[in-house]
């Protein structure tokens, strides 16, 4: 929550939560969200204070908690979190390869 | 394997009910968040008070130990926990308790009816509470004890438990005791710590400090009470959280702790209005801790049926030799001997366990510690209780499981905080770190040269990882998303506290482990026979450390 109460957007975002149900990181593509940072949208300035909004209109429907806004970069269609902890977050712990997203390892 | 009851407390039918009664409120609290009836902003502060965040990646649920006593049955329902509840593993941490990384939202209920089948709860890990009570982790063990602290662990644990005056203090507040000379449960660093002293007299009673603390503003605590006699602690201490209570500032979280009220109002002030309200307690005759109720908790910490052995720690193989050199302490009994259990295997994560291994402890513990283990706040395990002829049969059980480190108090023996791998308040990664720093002092030659060594990892101001009682303190810190990593020297979390100094500008990821051998090299140099590191530090000052440190950055 606070993250998304004190945020200044700047240059591509991408719009991120936790799954009520089981904490797992999720990411806005369309209306609804997935679980991959590969597969999320990425918006400009505008399009992100949008997603966010409406994300937020969603509080309601009880099945994620506390969006907010990253920055990331996009280069040859690669996305990339600009900060070292979007990066982890997105990834799993680095010391446990074995383990998060980067293993495959979620809650489908 | 015949499971062994050790000699510690057990919940009579208040503390039976209570968790139980916690637990299907919980339950419920979850089940009406789930289908909305909850908002997040209503669920929130419930969750944490049943000490369950919101990590970087999932929820992280924190079980309570208190003062860090884990009985084998305790043990094998943590490895089944991880197992069912989470992804194989737990995190043992610097306030003796255990976490979980990965629980889901809705497994909770069903894992904490688990763990209140053995007595265990996450109550009170979270939240602007008294926290759980730690305590030494050698207590009714060591041969410097005065006297066994965990009686007093105990009754500090019922008197504070959902104490409903204390449920909403203006911040967290955390109480360590023991009851040894030698300081092992980092009093100094407490918001409030009891150290049980004898007085001229020959009878013991309670030095109580206050005001102590880590994060972004450290301090350490002062005498508030030189000799608190035992029936009067419960009193003593309620007027201690009293004052706290109504000043300590509630505008302001970075000035909230009672650290900065007793260094607003100075020590002599602040013990002015304790021994007011102190007076006006005991003038009601309240809060008395009748002498039939202490001798009835302590009767559950009787010393074991030690056997009547000759003191003579085996031989054995240059590892074995190691081991025991290293991580043996001496038992008050003659023929016993405290081990530590290293969880700091170089490149492991520091105070993780899997859950096989857990149950492998909990059969050592069996066989071997009277079915007792601690938890130590340097995110090791402790069998408090072996007969040192049992050690090589020991030492074989931990070299089959992994956990026969002989590292304990040396360079590689690492607290680390979770850090930006797992915390959501991490600015910066620790684990990997630590695990750079051990892998480079991995020869045990050489650590065995270094000799007692303390370096704490913290990867946010939070301090978690108590870098500022470091002897090499290391902070991690956010420059525009990248980590760097401030060294500090000189802290100390023993009888010798101090906080460590910081040196300057920060490091990377890829320098700190060279500039952490850069410093150790001056003190190598430098020190004079018999020398810690620690000593040669307060001797030749930060100068001499930081000109070397700096030296390779700056190439």
């Amino acid at each position: 929550m606070t993250h998304a109460m004190a945020q200044h957007i700047h240059g591509s975002q991408m719009l991120t939560a936790n799954r009520l149900a089981d904490g797992d990181v999720l990411y806005r593509k369309g209306a609804g969200w997935v679980l991959t940072l590969a597969d999320g949208d990425v918006y400009d300035e505008a399009g992100a204070a949008a997603a966010l909004s409406a994300a937020q209109s969603e509080a309601g429907l009880n099945t994620f908690v506390s969006p907010y806004l990253f920055e990331v970069r996009v280069s040859d269609g690669v996305i990339t979190p600009v900060k070292e902890r979007e990066i982890i977050r997105a990834a799993g712990p680095t010391v446990r390869a074995d383990l998060g997203k980067q293993a495959g390892d979620m809650n489908v | 394997m015949s499971e062994v009851t050790p000699n510690m407390y057990r919940y009579d039918e208040f503390d039976a009910q209570f968790v139980s009664e916690r637990t299907e409120q919980f339950a419920a609290q979850v089940e009406r968040r789930l289908t909305g009836e909850l908002t997040e902003d209503q669920f929130k502060p419930l969750r944490l008070m049943n000490g369950l965040y919101l990590q970087l990646h999932a929820y992280m649920l924190r079980v309570a130990v208190p003062y860090g006593t884990i009985s084998s049955r305790q043990m094998r329902m943590l490895a089944h926990i991880a197992r069912k509840y989470d992804k194989g593993y737990g995190h043992f941490t610097t306030r003796q308790n255990i976490q979980y990384n990965w629980p889901k939202l809705v497994d909770v209920p069903a894992l904490l009816r688990d763990l209140a089948t053995v007595e265990m709860h996450a109550i009170q890990t979270s939240g602007n509470c008294i926290r759980n009570v730690t305590a030494d982790h050698f207590a009714g063990a060591a041969a410097d004890e005065i006297e066994d602290p965990r009686p007093l662990a105990e009754i500090v644990r019922q008197w504070s438990s959902l104490h409903p005056e204390f449920v909403f203090l203006p911040r967290k507040f955390k109480i360590a005791v023991s009851g040894a000379p030698n300081d092992r449960a980092a009093l100094a660093y407490h918001d409030m710590a009891v150290e049980i002293v004898r007085n001229a007299e020959g009878r013991t009673g309670y030095k109580v400090l206050v005001g102590g603390g880590m994060g972004r503003t450290p301090y350490i605590a002062q005498v508030i009470g030189d000799f608190v006699e035992k029936t009067d602690i419960l009193a003593f201490m309620e007027s201690v959280l009293r004052v706290y209570n109504e000043q300590g500032r509630r505008d302001n979280i970075y000035k909230a702790r009672i650290k900065i009220l007793t260094n607003a109002l100075g020590i002599d002030e602040m013990r002015r209005q304790v021994e007011k309200e102190f007076a006006e307690i005991k003038a009601r005759g309240a809060l008395t801790v009748p002498q039939a109720e202490i001798d009835r908790i302590t009767a559950y910490f009787a010393p074991p049926a030690f056997e009547a052995l000759p003191d003579e720690i085996p031989t054995g193989d240059k590892a074995f030799q190691a081991w025991t050199s290293q991580n043996i302490a001496k038992h008050h009994a003659p023929g016993y001997a405290i081990a530590t259990i290293s969880l700091k295997a170089v490149g492991e994560v520091p105070g993780d366990a899997t859950a096989d291994q857990m149950d492998a402890i909990a059969d050592i513990m069996d066989q071997f510690s009277l079915g007792e283990v601690r938890v130590s706040h340097e995110q090791n395990l402790v069998l408090p209780h072996v007969r040192q002829k049992d050690l090589p049969a020991i030492f074989a059980h931990l070299q089959k499981i992994g956990l026969a480190t002989p590292n304990a108090g040396l360079i590689t023996d690492i607290i680390a905080c979770p850090g930006l791998d797992y915390c959501d308040l991490a600015n910066a990664r620790s684990i990997p770190i630590a695990q750079s720093i051990a892998k480079k002092f991995e020869d045990l030659d050489r650590q065995h040269d270094i000799g007692e060594l303390k370096i704490k990892i913290s990867g946010c101001i939070n301090a978690c990882g108590h870098h500022h009682a470091g002897h090499i303190g290391i902070l991690g810190v956010d420059k525009k998303g990248v980590e760097f990593y401030q060294l500090q020297l000189g802290g100390s979390g023993a009888e010798d506290a101090s906080i460590g100094e910081i040196m300057g500008p920060g490091f990377t990821e890829h320098e700190i482990a060279d500039a952490v051998e850069r410093v150790v090299n001056v003190y190598i140099a430098q020190r004079n026979t018999g020398e810690r590191f620690l000593e040669t530090y307060r001797r030749i000052g930060m100068a001499p450390f930081k000109d070397a440190a700096y030296e390779k950055a700056a190439a």
